[in-house]
Order: C-alpha cells, then sequence, then structure tokens
C-alpha cells in the first residue's frame, strides 16, 4: 500500500462575489491550480499570509466545500463524481482542528459528550464502549480522566486545543487538518501543543497538513513546506531546503520578516513593500511582482509555472531559462 | 531625571469573587530615547499595568503606586482638566486591534484631525496640512484621498498606520505601544515595527512595547522586563536576556521557542499562569518551576540584585544553574 494517503491535483475553488440585478459579479479565485500529496507519518506545512487560500485549501481537503475544479484523491477514491456513500465513507478519514479553541467548542456540552459524539453519529457502539475510547483519547492528549463531566469554560486555552485534537481523534482518522492549531495560544502552552502533536502522530501514523503563517512553528513540526501566495503556491520544498536556501522572493521576504529571538544576529531585513493586493482583481503575470524586489521584464506579462525537481520547486522567472 | 517612573504599581479589580490583583507591585522606568519591552503571557498584567499609567482603567480597578511620575507630573493625584492635557499629547496609546480601536463612523481625516484641535488649537487648514504630514510619514500613499476614506475601506496594517499617526500627531515624549503588530502579518508586522523604531529615534520619544512575541523583543528593543502573573520576573537589557537569563520563568520561556529546539519534543512549561482563585502561596512561579523547593512554595521571594537582573525568585540562575538569593537570609 502506497503511503499517499491525499492527491490534489490542480485544486480549484472559486467564488462568485458582488453582483446584482443589473451589476455582473465578481470572481474571487480563493484557490488557483494546488497540487500536493500528503504521506503518511509525515506533516505539510502551507504558510502564506491571511488571504492566500490557506483556509480555503483546509476547507476543500476536509470536503466542507466542493472544489470548482481539480482532482482531490483521498486513499485512493476520486472524490469529484464519487457517490454520496463513498463521501461518508471517506468523511471519518479526514479530520480537522480550528485556529480558535475558544469558539470551537460547544459551551453547553460536556468534554465526554464532545468527544463521543462523532462515535454516535458514524458507529453504533454501546455507551460504554464510547466512553471507554473517549477517555482512551483523554489520557492520549493529555487530559485527565475526571475532566470528562466538565464543560469547556472551565478549560485554559491549551487544554481546550487539546479537547478540539482528541476530539478530531476519536474516528481514527488517517489525515489531521491543523488549521493555525497554535497561534492563539501563549508561548509556553504552543509548546505543549505541538508535544502532543509530535507524539500522536508518531503513535498513530497520522498525516498532518499544518496550516500556519508562523514560520517558527513550521520549521519546527513540518517536513515539507509549500508557500503560498494570493491563492496560488510559489514555492514548495523540503523543510530544510526552504530555510536553507529560499528560492522565491516572497519565500524570502517571509523569512527575513520573521522576527528572530537573538538580539545578537545581524539585522537585515528586506521588508517588502505594499500589501496584499485583492484577489477580486488580482495583478497581471506573476501575482507578486508589483511587492517583488527583483522584478525584471516577463513577470508583469507571463504567468510563472511551478517547475523544477520532483521535491523542489518554485514559480518564479527567475528560475526559468 | 527618568520620563516615565513607576515604583510598586498594584492594580486590583473588584470582582464578584473578591480582589483580584492584576498588577502586582510592578517598578519601571523608562528614560526618553529608550524602547522598553514588556513580554508576557496573556493575563500577566502588562496592558493592565500601561492602562493604569494611561488613566483608563474602569471604576472597578483600584490603583496604588508608591510614584507613579510622568516627566515630573504626579499622574496619580491629577485631577481629570490636567489629565487631559496631558494624555493623548505627552503620552500617547496604540492598541492592539487597529479594525476595531478607530471609529467606523467618522472617516480618517476627522479622527486625526480632532486630537490636532484639541490639545494643540490648530485651525481647519492647519488641520489638514499637518494630517497629510502625517499620514505621509506613517507611510500611506496618496494621503489626500486617505483623509476622506472610513477605517472599513483601509486594511489592518493601513489602520494600524492611522493609529501610529493619531498617536504621534502631537509629538508625544512617551508612546506606549500595546501589541500593536499581533493582529497583522509578518510582512506587515516588519513594516509597522521597523515605522516605530524609526519614529522613535527621530524623535527621542520613550518607546513602551507591550508584546509577548520574543522575536519582536529581540530585534527592537533596548531593555527587557519581564511579567508573570502581575508581577515582574525580571529585567534585563535585551542581550544579556537573551544570553543569561536570570529567573527560571525567563529561562523556561525562552527554552520553549521552536527556533531555539534542539530536539523534536519542545521543553514546554507544564501548568498554566495562576488565575484569580489558585494563586500559589511563596513563589507565583513555584508550581510551575523545575527548580522549586519547599521554601519557594512557603516563602515569597525577594528581588536579586541588578547584576541578577533583579530577579523576583529565591534562586536565581546563574549559568543555568540556581544559585541562593543573597537578599533572602
Amino acid at each position: 500500500m502506497s503511503d499517499i494517503v491525499l492527491r490534489a491535483r490542480d485544486l480549484k475553488k472559486h467564488y462568485s462575489v458582488g453582483g446584482g440585478l443589473l451589476k455582473p459579479s465578481n470572481t474571487v479565485k480563493a484557490l488557483d491550480g494546488v497540487s500536493f500529496d500528503l504521506e503518511r507519518n509525515k506533516t505539510l506545512a502551507v504558510v502564506g499570509e491571511s488571504g492566500c487560500g490557506k483556509s480555503t485549501l483546509a476547507r476543500l481537503v476536509t470536503m466542507i466545500e466542493e472544489p470548482t475544479d481539480g482532482s482531490l484523491q483521498i486513499k485512493d477514491t476520486e472524490l469529484a463524481g464519487a457517490s454520496v456513500e463513498a463521501r461518508k465513507a471517506l468523511r471519518p478519514k479526514v479530520q480537522i482542528v480550528f485556529q480558535n479553541p475558544y469558539g470551537s467548542l460547544n459551551p453547553r456540552q460536556q468534554i465526554g459528550d464532545a468527544l463521543t459524539e462523532p462515535l454516535s453519529m458514524n458507529t453504533d457502539l454501546p455507551k460504554a464502549e464510547k466512553r471507554d475510547r473517549a477517555k482512551d483519547m483523554m489520557a492520549a492528549v493529555g487530559l485527565r480522566p475526571e475532566h470528562y463531566d466538565r464543560y469547556p469554560h472551565m478549560f485554559s486555552g491549551g487544554q481546550r486545543q487539546r479537547i478540539a485534537i482528541a476530539r478530531a481523534l476519536m474516528l481514527d482518522p488517517e489525515i489531521l487538518v491543523l488549521d493555525e492549531p497554535v497561534s492563539a495560544l501563549d508561548v509556553s502552552i504552543q509548546a505543549q501543543v505541538l508535544n502532543v502533536l509530535s507524539e500522536l502522530q508518531e503513535k498513530l501514523n497520522l498525516a498532518y497538513l499544518f496550516i500556519s503563517h508562523d514560520l517558527s512553528v513550521v520549521k519546527h513540526i513540518a517536513d515539507d513546506v509549500m508557500v503560498m501566495y494570493l491563492g496560488k503556491p510559489v514555492e514548495k520544498a523540503s523543510r530544510d531546503e526552504l530555510f536553507s536556501e529560499p528560492r522565491h522572493p516572497y519565500t524570502r521576504a517571509l523569512l527575513s520578516a520573521t522576527p528572530i529571538p537573538d538580539p545578537t544576529r545581524e539585522k537585515n531585513r528586506e521588508v517588502l513593500k505594499g500589501e496584499l493586493p485583492s484577489p477580486i482583481n488580482p495583478p497581471s503575470g506573476c501575482t507578486f511582482h508589483p511587492r517583488c524586489p527583483k522584478v525584471f521584464e516577463p513577470c508583469a506579462d507571463k504567468v510563472p509555472l511551478l517547475e523544477g525537481s520532483n521535491n523542489r520547486k518554485v514559480a518564479c522567472h527567475l528560475y526559468t531559462e | 531625571m527618568a520620563l516615565l517612573e513607576i515604583e510598586n504599581l498594584s492594580v486590583a479589580f473588584a470582582t464578584s469573587g473578591g480582589t483580584f490583583r492584576a498588577v502586582d507591585k510592578l517598578s519601571l522606568s523608562v528614560q526618553s530615547n529608550d524602547i522598553l519591552a514588556i513580554v508576557g503571557e496573556s493575563g500577566s498584567g502588562k496592558s493592565v499595568a500601561m492602562m493604569a499609567v494611561m488613566g483608563l482603567l474602569p471604576w472597578t480597578a483600584k490603583v496604588t503606586a508608591d510614584k507613579l511620575n510622568f516627566n515630573g507630573i504626579d499622574l496619580l493625584n491629577l485631577n481629570a482638566r490636567m489629565r487631559k492635557k496631558v494624555i493623548g499629547k505627552d503620552i500617547a496609546m496604540i492598541f492592539q486591534e487597529p479594525m476595531s480601536s478607530l471609529n467606523p463612523c467618522f472617516t480618517v481625516g476627522f479622527q486625526l484631525a480632532e486630537a490636532l484641535r484639541v490639545h494643540l488649537g490648530m485651525n481647519r487648514a492647519e488641520r489638514r496640512k499637518r494630517s497629510i504630514e502625517l499620514l505621509e510619514l506613517v507611510g500611506i500613499p496618496a494621503p489626500e484621498k486617505r483623509l476622506s476614506a472610513f477605517p472599513h475601506q483601509l486594511s489592518g496594517g493601513m489602520s494600524q498606520r492611522v493609529m501610529i499617526a493619531m498617536a504621534i500627531s502631537c509629538n508625544p515624549k512617551l508612546l506606549i505601544a500595546d501589541e500593536p503588530t499581533t493582529a497583522l502579518d509578518v510582512t506587515i508586522q516588519a513594516q509597522i515595527l521597523d515605522l516605530l523604531v524609526s519614529l522613535q529615534s527621530e524623535t527621542d520619544m520613550g518607546l513602551v512595547l507591550i508584546t509577548h512575541d520574543m522575536g519582536v523583543v529581540a530585534e527592537t528593543a533596548d531593555r527587557v522586563v519581564v511579567q508573570y502573573a502581575g508581577q515582574k520576573a525580571e529585567e534585563q537589557p535585551v542581550k544579556k536576556l537573551f544570553a543569561e537569563p536570570h529567573h527560571p520563568y525567563t529561562s523556561a520561556l525562552l527554552a520553549a521557542l521552536p527556533e531555539r529546539a534542539t530536539s523534536q519534543i519542545l521543553p514546554s512549561i507544564p501548568g498554566v499562569v495562576p488565575g484569580q482563585f489558585d494563586r500559589p502561596k511563596g513563589c507565583l512561579f513555584s508550581p510551575r518551576c523545575a527548580y522549586a523547593t519547599d521554601l519557594c512554595r512557603t516563602v515569597e521571594p525577594k528581588r536579586a540584585e541588578a547584576a541578577l537582573g533583579h530577579a523576583l525568585c529565591h534562586y536565581p540562575l546563574v549559568d543555568g544553574e540556581p544559585t541562593k538569593n543573597q537578599k533572602v537570609s
């Protein structure tokens, strides 16, 4: 059996916005051609600023929304055109942990109920069995058994995120989508949650799709990294290659903009000018060209393709002959 | 003379569950031309302390201090009229959420000019000229057009620039920035931090930067105050703090950063920051501290000398090893 559990090819998601009786609507290309493979026991990190399509990607992968175009295969089943039953069978295999643990738990539901609900919906296990499974999972993420009957408001942010992780794992998924799982947490708590995630991956052989804007966290947890800008991947590489030798000017700018906790380090930041353009009306050619420090003639006209060897790809005219 | 002098500042809130001390005997000073960073996790009282300086706390808060002086003025016993002349003019503050700190009902130009009218008594033409100048200074393109823009028409980075323009409009002597970049993307964060530092060095104002991001601290601050559960755990110049933290909390906090990690498992700090009802006896950090002894759990620590970073600890770390605080015996 192959280690690839999820295969995305040229995924696109376009939304139409605005428009009215006499006004034509606009198309927002939230995601415009993304391809990647997700392997068992590996973490693929998706990095980018707000508005680059990271969360849209999470919604497509978890089957919350359907892609406009492109192919998405989960465990060798093609989702486009798949039957309702086939989709239903796949849903438990992909689970998601959201960014804000204060908003993603029902305040009126006890932790035990929150954890057993996925089992009640998808299996017909007896009550005692469900309870045992929930308690086992709580132990696995570092919660105590007496937390079973408590309500979310009795927990701190870090504990809530553990609950959210436990809930996502109740149906033995193979893919876990982590949408900014630690960005709402303090540093000391962030370290605890990252450790739990590492342990669980080791133990349960999970594939992680780790969505984040924090490069220091990504550097710690990822195996491969995909950098996105305005709905398109601009660079894909293994973690070590990306951090030691970033190629795309945007990746470099992101890396140099990330503050490093070392005051003795020499400061030579490449500060990007301007802001992320509107995805309704993206710039021509390479969408990054108005902000790029290395812009030259072909950038404004020609769209660069994501090219390179299998694990090292970059979409930039600087690297095409 | 120091620009801002705080000695033993305490802020207590009257809550239905009794009084809660958000800030506990905090002392610090800021000189002009100085960048002081206050670091701490959420709930460590860093914002509340600065709100007390600004006089922005609600009536449920009880502020006490041995000294709360700004530029020789006693802020504690200032009447409302006098306070109005200082706050917003000589001390200005930037808040975390740029999108919600601007009034959505008024244009950027109106909100900018308001401070100029109240504090500097400028007439209409002068206000407009100065507003355009200010927007240019903070790097907003086409400032004449932006004056008539409403806040919802601006991005997060732009709103934060407007907030900064507003804060520096009266040439303040002290600028307090409360997590100014937390809500922004990294590339925008880099722009805003560069802007703040360059404004600070051009105008010689004092800058207090409240943050939880050690990276931001390392790249901008001169001196650092580490807060824990309302108390000052440690104070050191930035390079020394990162080279040799003396308080076990600072040390653990630095070790928990993914950038400094040497293994896949991060050295995390167990437990959480104590809240209102689980405040430990003795040292507040003792339940989470790797070096805690019975002494730590029962007796409140005293402050160590300056060479040990004023660490509030019984056993401040020297070369990573706990050593007995001389002041205890």
